[in-house]
C-alpha cells in the first residue's frame, strides 16, 4: 500500500520544473560520457525525443540551429533518446543533421528522474544547476533563444 | 541424327540428375532461408511478454504504435541473429528497464511484488479471524443469558414447590 501510495504521489508530481536538476550520466551513441553535474556553471539544454515521435521532428531543426548558434557561448545541448531503437535513432539524427551529443536513455532512468510525460520535452538547466524552464511539447528557435539569452545574461 | 539420339540419350539422364539436384538444393536452400527468418509467431511469443512504456498496459504483440513496431522489428533481428528468448528479454530489460517485462524478476526490490500479495493475504486473514473472535467473545455473555435465566427459573420453581409443601 505504501509503495502504491508513493507511486501515485510521484505521478501527481508532474515533470520536474524547478529545483536542482536530477543528475545523470548520458553515454552518447558515439560512446562519450556526459555527466550533468560536470557542467555546473554552464547552461544545459536537455531534450527528450524519440525517432517514432512525430512532433519531435518539428523541433529538430530549431534545436540544432540553436545549438550551433549558442555552443560557443558555453551552452550545452544533450539529446536523450527515449524508448527507442538505436538503428532508427541514428537514422533520425543523420537525416536531420543533428550534431549535438545524443544518447539512449538506458533503462529509462533519466526520463524517470525528470518524470517526463511524453516526448518531446525540454528542460533547461541554469548555471546554478537548477531547472529553470520546462517545455512540454515541441519548442522552436525563438522561444529557446529567448530563454538562453536571459539565462546567459543572468 | 543417330549421334543426336545418342547424345540425347546421354544428356537425358544427366539432365534429370541435374534437375533433381537443382530441385533438392532449391528446396533445402528455401528451408534454410525460412529457418533464418523468424516467424510471426516466434516474434509474438516474445513480444507478448514485453510492454512498451509508451503504451502502458498494452503488450507489445498487440500494440499498434510505431515504437512497438520498432521493438518487434528488433525482436525479429535478434532472433534472426540467433538470440534466444532469455537473451532478448534481458536485452530489452537492460535497454529500457525491468518495467518493460510482463513478469518482473523475482530478485531485489522486485521480489516485494511477489512477496507482498501472500503476506497481505495472511495479515488480512489474521485480522479477519481476530475480528470474528472478538465478535464471538462479545456474544458469549449474551449466549449465557438464557442459561442464567433458566437457573433463576429453576430456583424459582424449587422455592415455589417448597412453599407449596409448607401449605399442604
Amino acid at each position: 500500500m505504501i509503495l502504491v501510495g508513493v507511486k501515485l504521489y510521484q505521478v501527481t508530481l508532474g515533470p520536474v520544473s524547478s529545483g536542482g536538476a536530477p543528475d545523470f550520466t548520458l553515454t552518447t551513441f558515439e560512446g562519450e560520457s556526459h555527466t550533468l553535474s560536470d557542467y555546473q556553471g554552464q547552461v544545459v539544454v536537455i531534450n527528450f525525443w524519440a525517432s517514432w515521435c512525430g512532433p519531435c521532428e518539428l523541433e529538430a531543426a530549431d534545436l540544432e540551429q540553436a545549438w550551433r548558434d549558442y555552443k560557443e557561448r558555453g551552452v550545452l545541448f544533450l539529446g536523450i533518446d527515449y524508448v527507442d531503437t538505436e538503428t532508427e535513432a541514428r537514422a533520425y539524427l543523420q537525416k536531420r543533421g543533428v550534431t549535438y551529443p545524443n544518447g539512449p536513455d538506458l533503462r529509462t532512468a533519466i526520463s524517470q528522474a525528470y518524470r517526463i510525460k511524453g516526448v518531446p520535452e525540454t528542460y533547461i538547466v541554469g548555471k546554478d544547476g537548477s531547472v529553470t524552464e520546462t517545455i512540454i511539447g515541441p519548442t522552436d528557435y525563438a522561444r529557446l533563444t529567448a530563454i538562453l539569452d536571459r539565462l546567459l545574461n543572468e | 541424327m543417330k549421334s543426336y539420339t545418342d547424345s540425347s540419350c546421354v544428356i537425358r539422364p544427366l539432365t534429370i540428375i541435374g534437375l533433381v539436384l537443382l530441385l533438392t538444393f532449391s528446396v533445402f536452400g528455401e528451408t534454410a532461408a525460412q529457418g533464418d527468418e523468424p516467424t510471426e509467431d516466434e516474434v509474438n511469443t516474445i513480444a507478448e511478454q514485453l510492454y512498451c512504456p509508451v503504451c502502458e498496459n498494452v503488450p507489445l504483440d498487440v500494440c499498434g504504435t510505431q515504437a512497438c513496431a520498432q521493438w518487434r522489428a528488433t525482436i525479429r533481428k535478434k532472433l534472426a541473429a540467433g538470440w534466444n528468448e532469455k537473451q532478448i528479454k534481458q536485452y530489452f530489460s537492460n535497454q529500457y528497464g525491468v518495467r518493460v517485462l510482463a513478469q518482473p524478476p523475482t530478485q531485489g526490490f522486485n521480489a516485494l511484488f511477489w512477496a507482498l500479495p501472500p503476506v497481505a493475504f495472511l495479515v488480512s486473514a489474521f485480522f479477519v479471524l481476530r475480528f470474528i473472535r472478538n465478535i464471538r467473545r462479545k456474544q458469549q455473555p449474551a449466549d449465557g443469558q438464557p442459561a442464567a435465566e433458566q437457573a433463576n427459573a429453576d430456583d424459582y420453581v424449587a422455592r415455589l414447590e417448597r412453599e407449596l409443601e409448607q401449605w399442604r
